[in-house]
């Protein structure tokens, strides 16, 4: 059978660099299972997303990248999900969570601003850093919120409180308040499912923008959404990942049929 | 399992499909019919038949555009859309080839009578059986049937030599009958042509069904 000229580019596309690899991932709440020995491997500076109905596991697996979890008693975590280059093992007791979530940044589903100045919000990461330095602070404040999107539309109010600024500005100041700290994974849980369309167009831009310089992991409910900013989707099931691929490829002819019963609404 | 709203859109999608290609079906069968029969009256008809088929296209263009901005189709459901909507313009053209032939008859009614016009009635009876097999192709997604009309293509392409060949030879043997064989050239390069139509309809069943492009591969 002869291969479609948008398979044959794909197979260049295969010698792209792997950031971050999920080898052998379970992960338990107490005896609860929500992860069921996962395999995958995230690309550098591409976006992947990760879809699956409620309770999948997507967002377990997602906030095992960050050590999230690690903040709950009673969890744990069996394999590794080793970051490259540094073949660290994100998921080890060795690792300090709070040095991997400075590595590995994380935006939320609703914009978790402080009640602090638009400044105060961007610079907290950076103090948590230890960096001291008023000029590299201040310089690097406005490079997080250039690379947000943001600093035209907050640059003359940069005291002002940051609960002031709309859902989507608010959305975009926790991106730059993460990006501020140069991480090297982003995780999107859900970023824009409380915005409005515009909002979401414009976070949707800036995380395309984004993988320019950053590896990006985006957990979405919304499927056209994965469809229109990753370049790959996994599909997770009852804790397991069903299927990993490009994402032309879930969408356009999916090999699993499970994953193709998902995205075309045939489930249940 | 449970109907999805999508699911309407494409039973109709299909229905619409399936009408315009029984249409088209018979338009060729009523074309070659007048042709042979020398039928003005019926090649007339066949003309006007050509309208409807028009208006069928631009129907079922929409209801593509339709389906694909409100219900964003992926997978199979997208792959179905994606083939309806370039099958519908093949399907028109195969018309509007029904149509030439038509017109041939209308020419050649004026013209001296051939007593024999080769492959032509075969020709196009082999072209009216594959339709109908491509069209049920589609209908069931039978890429293997699809497939198997493909292989078949040749045929009508050696019908087409022959009756060239079977032409160029009476337009030497009888100069009278050159201007109706002149026409007779022409329908037989219609008929070929709507070969090859049949051929892309059978290579988007095979896409519609196993996600891959067939076409322009040389495979069989």
């Amino acid at each position: 059978m002869m291969d479609s000229t948008l398979e044959k580019k794909e197979l260049v596309s295969f010698a792209e660099r792997v950031k971050a690899e999920a080898k052998n991932l379970s992960f338990y709440y107490g005896s609860k299972q929500a992860l069921k020995n996962v395999n995958l491997q995230f690309i550098e500076k591409k976006i992947t997303a990760i879809i699956g109905p409620s309770g999948c596991g997507k967002s377990t697996l997602l906030r095992c990248m960050n050590r999230i979890h690690d903040l709950y008693p009673g969890i744990r975590y069996e394999g590794e999900i080793i970051m490259y280059p540094s073949g660290i093992n994100i998921v080890s007791p060795k690792v300090d969570p709070l040095e991997m979530r400075m590595r590995v940044g994380m935006v939320f589903q609703k914009p978790t601003v402080f009640p602090k100045s638009i400044f105060e919000n961007v610079a907290f990461g950076l103090k948590l850093q230890g960096e001291k330095n008023k000029q590299v602070i201040e310089e690097r404040v406005e490079k997080a919120l250039r690379m947000a999107f943001l600093w035209d539309e907050v640059k003359d109010r940069l005291k002002k409180p940051a609960l002031d600024l709309s859902g989507g500005q608010q959305q975009r100041l926790c991106i730059a308040r993460v990006l501020a700290t140069t991480p090297e994974i982003l995780l999107f849980d859900e970023p824009t499912s409380a915005l409005d369309p515009l909002a979401t167009a414009r976070i949707e831009e800036l995380i395309v923008e984004l993988k320019e310089k950053i590896t990006i992991v985006i957990v979405t409910h919304n499927m056209q959404q994965a469809a229109r900013i990753s370049d790959y989707t996994a599909f997770m099931y009852l804790g397991e990942l069903i299927e990993c691929d490009k994402t032309i490829k879930i969408f356009q002819n999916p090999s699993e049929k499970l994953t193709e019963d998902y995205i075309t609404g045939n489930f249940g | 399992m449970h109907q999805r709203i999508i699911d309407k859109y494409l039973e109709e999608l299909k229905q619409k499909l399936l009408r315009m290609g029984a249409e088209v079906e018979r338009v060729l069968q009523l074309a070659v019919k007048s042709l042979v029969d020398r039928d003005v009256k019926l090649a007339k008809q066949v003309i006007e038949m050509d309208r409807v088929i028009d208006e069928m296209e631009l129907e079922i263009d929409r209801f593509c555009i339709e389906t694909l901005a409100l219900h964003q189709p992926a997978a199979h459901d997208l792959r179905f859309v994606i083939a309806a909507a370039k099958i519908t313009p093949i399907l028109e053209r195969i018309a509007d080839h029904s149509t030439s032939i038509a017109e041939a008859t209308i020419r050649i009614s004026q013209t001296l009578p051939m007593q024999d016009y080769l492959q032509i009635p075969a020709t196009a009876k082999k072209a009216g059986e594959m339709l109908k097999g491509a069209l049920e192709a589609l209908t069931s997604e039978d890429s293997e049937m699809a497939r198997e009309i493909i292989r078949r293509d040749h045929e009508i392409d050696d019908d087409y030599k022959k009756t060239f060949d079977g032409l160029l030879k009476e337009m030497i043997k009888n100069p009278p009958i050159t201007a109706t064989a002149a026409q007779l050239l022409f329908v037989a390069k219609h008929l070929e042509r709507i070969g090859d139509y049949i051929k892309d309809i059978c290579e988007l069943t095979v896409y519609m069904r196993e996600a891959v492009f067939i076409k322009h591969h040389g495979e069989q």
